[in-house]
């Protein structure tokens, strides 16, 4: 059975439509990249995955039932800014999700429990590579080293679904690239299911195994809401030429010129 | 030469600049209380240095001969007393309400148009009812106090625990929160060097508060002090006082400010 299964979702805000008809369906293990000029839905679309919104019409299915309504460990979630707690070292933000579990009053556990915890959040951020800030403060890391922090912290929770809005898109090219092969190395090691949001093209097309473009097929100038976005691209990552890139970069620029005029 | 606006002063000179309106004050008064003293010796307006110097070592160093205590001390403990309860009861109530109204939506419907209501009267104005109320003693001080500033501080909290980016409280969910676990672990902690700071700003309005109540009705305090011996025009006495609840306010600020950059280093870090 499929992960996530997508059946003719609508979302509508009033008159305007912001998603219409999407199906698909997304088994575990993929890594689907989601692009797309900006509203196009693709926020909308995260935000129906982690059930802070919900689908105007049709269904949004995780492993065969709607997806739950409100925001809950299946699935984990790493935001483009404020996505670590600012007032925990590095150490207590990765043990928090356990500390969570395991004492549903304090918050907290004491003792043999609290040096278990500890030891695998420092296993799980030396994966990331930030073996060495334990104890520093989110405010005293880098933005790079800042996300890294947010995907230990959503990893040691094992969500079944991986959701990355824009993650990498405040930081640095090169530290870009850096957090994109720590990306699909996590994927690979853990067997996640992710989705991205992003709106580099390019970092679409490089990671992952999956790439959905959002577009709106028909577009109205003069009321861009009456038409909803659709998947206008779902391409197998790894087996597109140059020319899909052009067509598709075209066609969302143009999207991109009507929406912000 | 730059542009008045483009010109900076110096380490030395910013201390110097500071220093400068304090010296030219004292300087003027010293001339102003000297020339009233050669026209009349009995003046108590603008006293000299010496009869400071005489009401100091009277009030604080000398027991006083009605009571055998020493005014200064007894006075300042009364007042910090009254003070310390009132605004730690009205931080605890900031607190708590600050936080159910700033994080439960459904809270906020129920009690933010009460606190508003009751943010807009006047706390002043209701002194003679408390006094009628809680009598003349402690409580109806100390409740001044609270019903001054607390609908302050639950207002300031509430908009603090609002501000706490939902992304947070979306990612204490999807790592398994529950709404109390939210509260304990991450908006409690955040807003706690938020409540100081609003503290630090609240404590104006309680000294206030404090010495209008000290000033109609008490047997003690820095307040009642000040009213009791301006019958006998005794400015020696009063600006003592006065410079030293400045100095009491200016203390108790700069220790809470410490306490907050000690405790919280990651707020201050951030900011």
């Amino acid at each position: 059975m499929a992960a996530i299964e997508i059946k003719n979702l609508w979302k509508e805000y009033g008159q305007d439509v912001v998603l219409e008809r999407l199906n698909a369906s997304v088994e575990e293990g993929e890594f689907v990249t989601v692009v797309g000029a900006s509203g196009c839905g693709k926020t909308t679309f995260l935000k129906m995955m982690l059930g802070t919104e919900s689908p105007t019409r049709g269904q949004l299915l995780l492993d065969g039932k709607p997806i739950p309504d409100e925001p809950d460990e299946t699935r984990g979630i790493v935001f483009q800014r404020y996505s670590v707690l600012p007032h925990l070292t590095a150490v207590e933000n990765v043990m928090l999700a356990g500390e969570l579990e395991s004492s549903r009053w304090l918050g907290r556990v004491f003792g043999g429990k609290r040096r278990a915890l500890r030891e695998q959040a420092e296993e799980m951020l030396a994966s990331v590579g930030l073996d060495h800030a334990l104890g520093k403060y989110p405010h005293e890391l880098s933005g790079g080293m800042q996300q890294r922090l947010a995907l230990a912290q959503a990893l040691i929770k094992k969500p079944r679904i991986l959701l990355l809005d824009e993650p990498f898109g405040a930081l640095d090219p090169g530290i870009r690239r850096d957090m994109h092969e720590l990306v699909l190395d996590l994927w690979r090691k853990q067997d996640l299911t992710v989705f991205m949001i992003t709106h580099d093209l390019a970092e679409g097309f490089f990671l992952g195994t999956r790439m959905w473009v959002f577009d709106k097929e028909r577009l109205d100038p003069q009321t861009p809401g009456s038409y909803g976005a659709r998947i206008t691209y779902d391409l197998p990552v790894g087996n597109s030429d140059k020319g899909t890139l052009q067509s598709i970069t075209q066609s969302v620029d143009s999207t991109a010129r009507v929406l912000g005029a | 030469m730059k542009k008045l606006i483009n010109r900076q002063a110096g380490p030395v000179g910013r201390w110097a600049l500071g220093l400068l309106p304090f010296v030219i004050l004292a300087v003027l008064y010293l001339v102003a209380s000297d020339a009233r003293l050669d026209a009349n010796p009995n003046d108590k307006l603008l006293p000299s240095l010496s009869s400071f110097s005489d009401a100091i070592e009277r009030m604080a160093f000398e027991p006083s001969k009605r009571s055998g205590e020493y005014t200064l001390l007894v006075d300042t403990l009364a007042s910090l007393q009254r003070l310390g309860i009132g605004v730690a009861i009205s931080a605890l109530i900031g607190l708590v309400v600050g936080i159910a109204t700033g994080s439960l939506p459904l809270f906020r419907a129920g009690i933010s148009p009460l606190v508003t209501g009751m943010s807009l009267v006047p706390p002043l104005a209701i002194l003679p009812i408390l006094f009628i109320i809680f009598g003349l003693g402690e409580l109806a001080k100390v409740m001044l106090i609270i019903i001054g500033i607390t609908p302050f501080l639950i207002r300031d909290l509430q908009q603090r625990a609002e501000e706490i980016p939902t992304e947070q409280i979306i990612k204490m969910q999807t790592l398994g929160a529950n709404t109390w676990q939210i509260i304990t672990r991450l908006v409690w902690p955040q807003i706690m060097p938020r409540l100081l700071s609003s503290v630090r700003l609240s404590l104006g309005s309680a000294w206030l508060f404090l010495i209008a109540a000290e000033a109609i009705a008490a047997t003690e305090g820095l307040g009642y002090r000040i009213f009791l011996v301006r019958r006998y025009l005794a400015m020696d006495v009063i600006l003592p006082y006065v410079a030293w609840i400045t100095f009491l306010a200016f203390a108790i600020d700069f220790a809470l400010k410490r306490y907050s950059q000690w405790r919280y280093p990651w707020f201050h870090g951030a900011q």
